[in-house]
């Protein structure tokens, strides 16, 4: 295919395997923060080829992994109201909240579709004016643009029978807070879709208070192979700084129209992190201009207590401290089709990845 | 069949109804000695020896899709399981639930593809029944077929691969993923407008041909929900081998692995209708796969991997940068109602 397969050539990947053992002295640590990463190293089998100094680490880069529970519990509430429908992208829907899922949920009758884009959950809102249509809004700066961009449009069109929830997250203050608590980490392969809509302005913090570098990565295997490459480079001459591997895609300022529109709709507000706790303004609030559009404001609902499964430690995968196989349930109580933690659900996740391809 | 006339609920009254949309259709299509005695049991000659019967339903959503049809299917489906496991598939059964109100002309076009399946593979729908339940009660229509064929006591072995031994080879007959990215794409809430074949097909006379004279045929496996993953994944549980596919060797088209991509889905996990997937001694491997390029739904064919004495119980992928990882069995629901 296309813009793929030069991308996956293997005698380029090979040629920057040996460049990487050929300069690799230090035992560096390297956290990736995207499960788009995870799954890519995963897939392709790339810690194979990788010397035993360089090790890779994946951080908390799944949505879905570092969505709270309470946030499920209360979509499923949501979704218990005889006049709402429930628009979300697939993999949260077999998500476990405290007492059941969104899938259970389906099956005894409530009304949620699977969307591939948020602009899907808009017409369902359009073809059901006497339903309240709440769109799941979860993902970081990836997906967080387009969640604006329909509420820009709901507004505009005076579709008032369309709403966000919004677990919406930013990236760099998650990244921050794993150095703070003081993960061992010796640099970040930066994310390439983020980055994508942001630029790279957002990991300036990083190399300056941290003395880390960050390497923002595409996504094929030549992509994360060149990305560990510079980042070794950085680490062994030590000078740590950002730098764009993904530059057919990622442009230094980014997308400036999707930064505007974030900036317009959404406003900071600290928040909830699976493993991480609560971090300073690292979640995205609708703001009050757009508030007839925010469930958490106009749909009342009485929500369940939240309960934390017992023995999973999918908050300690997601800092990078342990691997999937040290929790005593993976594999075991704990399986894709069965899962505990949401690492084990997503695609994207940890431990799911680490299930599927690497046992 | 009248223009505009649709399936009624006195269809499957067991009335005159019922008794015209059985001779007008079913036995018009699948006419055959054994079904024309319209007995409540199809009867059978039964030499000794063994029999493999097969039972499947089929749901898929949408009922017509590029390639086929839920008909097609149906025949295709059960008459693999079949010759999968060695068989020469002989009789089919055809149990058809029916939505009031489902299009005639559409029920028409899906029995008389049944019974052009049934003839190129060699079978008889000698036994059928017919429902119709109230609108909303079924999506359209689902059908359900059994079989029974004649399994020769050499190939006795083939459904449980107990002979399977390190060295043997891995075979299969082309590309995967065709049919589930061709129900994916068929299905309206995407709008995608390439259009992917499925590979829906029966496979006995490739698998019979291919295989004529051979004594090293290990196992045989349709690769259809859960795709060729699956199959190798079940193939080495709990064994005291191991399964090595290198990926640089499957075929997979580009419109489909572009549509994966896009989606998400390993094409190692979705389905195929027309594919098996066979282990076979590596002195025979060739000649097998020599003959089953001469047939048309071979032409594509070829050795993907191997059995292996290292990682016992583990099949894995070798893959296209050269790293490996483990190939497991698909858990949850990769695509619902694709068969």
């Amino acid at each position: 295919m296309k813009y793929i397969d030069e991308y996956r050539d293997k005698g380029l990947v090979r040629l920057f395997a040996e460049e990487i053992k050929k300069i690799s002295t230090k035992h560096v640590k390297l956290m990736e923060v995207c499960g788009g990463h995870t799954m890519s190293i995963q897939k392709f089998g790339i810690p194979d080829l990788l010397p035993s100094t360089v090790e890779l680490i994946s951080g908390p880069g799944c949505p879905v992994c570092v969505t709270s529970r309470g946030y499920i519990d209360q979509a499923i509430a949501y979704c218990r109201l005889a006049d709402v429908i429930i628009a979300t992208y697939g993999d949260l829907i077999r998500v476990p909240g405290s007492t059941s899922s969104l899938e259970k949920e389906r099956a005894l009758g409530a009304d949620i579709r699977i969307v591939y884009s948020v602009l899907d959950a808009l017409i369902i809102a359009r073809e059901n004016r006497s339903k309240k249509v709440v769109f799941l809004g979860i993902g970081f700066e990836t997906t967080a643009p387009g969640s604006a961009a329909a509420i820009i449009k709901a507004s505009m069109a005076g579709l008032r029978n369309f709403y966000v929830y919004s677990a919406h997250k930013v990236m760099p203050p998650a990244m921050e807070a794993l150095i703070d608590e003081g993960v061992q980490i010796n640099g970040y392969l930066g994310p390439g879709h983020v980055s994508t809509i942001t630029g790279e302005k957002i990991y300036y913090d990083i190399p300056k208070k941290y003395g880390l570098g960050v390497v923002i990565s595409g996504f094929e295997p030549v992509d994360v192979m060149q990305s560990i490459l510079m980042l070794v480079q950085q680490i062994e001459s030590n000078q740590p700084k950002v730098e764009i591997q993904y530059t057919r895609v990622v442009k230094p300022e980014g997308n400036i129209k999707a930064q505007q529109m974030l900036e317009e709709v959404f406003e900071p507000r600290d928040d909830w992190w699976r493993g991480l706790g609560v971090l300073k303004d690292s979640g995205l609030k609708i703001r009050e201009n757009y508030q007839a559009h925010d469930a958490e404001k106009m749909i009342e609902v009485v929500v369940e207590k939240t309960i934390e499964p017992k023995g999973c430690i999918c908050g300690l995968i997601l800092k990078g401290i342990k691997k999937p196989k040290d929790c005593k349930l993976f594999g075991t109580v704990c399986t894709p089709s069965d899962p505990v933690g949401s690492c084990m659900v997503s695609n994207e996740g940890s431990c799911a990845a680490f299930y599927m391809y690497n046992r | 069949m009248k223009k505009n006339e649709t399936i009624l609920l006195g269809h499957g009254s067991g009335g005159k109804m019922t008794h015209d949309l059985i001779d007008q259709l079913f036995a018009r299509y699948f006419d055959n000695p054994i079904l024309r005695q319209q007995s409540d049991s199809a009867i059978l000659d039964f030499s000794t020896g063994k029999l493999a019967f097969t039972t499947d339903s089929f749901v898929v959503d949408p009922v017509f899709f590029p390639g086929g049809n839920i008909g097609h299917l149906a025949v295709a489906g059960t008459v693999n399981d079949m010759a999968v496991s060695g068989a020469v598939p002989l009789y089919l059964s055809a149990g058809f639930i029916l939505e009031e109100g489902f299009p005639m002309e559409s029920l028409e076009i899906i029995v008389r593809s049944m019974a052009e399946e049934a003839k190129k593979a060699g079978v008889s729908i000698v036994t059928g029944d017919t429902k119709v339940v109230n609108r909303g009660q079924c999506d359209k229509l689902f059908i359900n077929t059994s079989g029974i064929g004649r399994l020769e006591p050499e190939y006795e072995h083939i459904s449980s691969g107990i002979n399977i031994r390190p060295g043997d080879k891995i075979i299969i007959n082309g590309s995967i993923g065709d049919h589930g990215m061709a129900i994916m794409s068929a299905r309206n809430e995407l709008k995608i407008t390439t259009k992917i074949e499925s590979d829906c097909a029966c496979l006995n006379h490739l698998i019979s041909e291919s295989i004529m004279g051979c004594r090293q045929i290990r196992f045989m496996r349709d690769a259809t929900r859960g795709g060729l993953g699956t199959v190798v994944a079940e193939l080495v549980k709990g064994k005291s081998f191991g399964l090595k596919i290198d990926e640089t060797k499957l075929q997979i088209r580009e419109n489909v692995r572009g549509l994966c991509e896009m989606l998400g889905f390993d094409p190692l996990y979705v389905a195929n209708e027309g594919k098996v997937v066979m282990v076979a001694g590596a002195d025979e491997a060739g000649g097998i796969l020599k003959r089953m390029k001469q047939h048309p739904l071979g032409t594509e064919a070829s050795i993907i991997g191997e059995i292996t004495t290292e990682h016992q119980g583990i099949a894995w992928l070798e893959t296209v940068i050269g790293g490996k990882r483990i190939i497991d069995m698909l858990s949850g629901n990769q695509l619902p109602r694709i068969c």
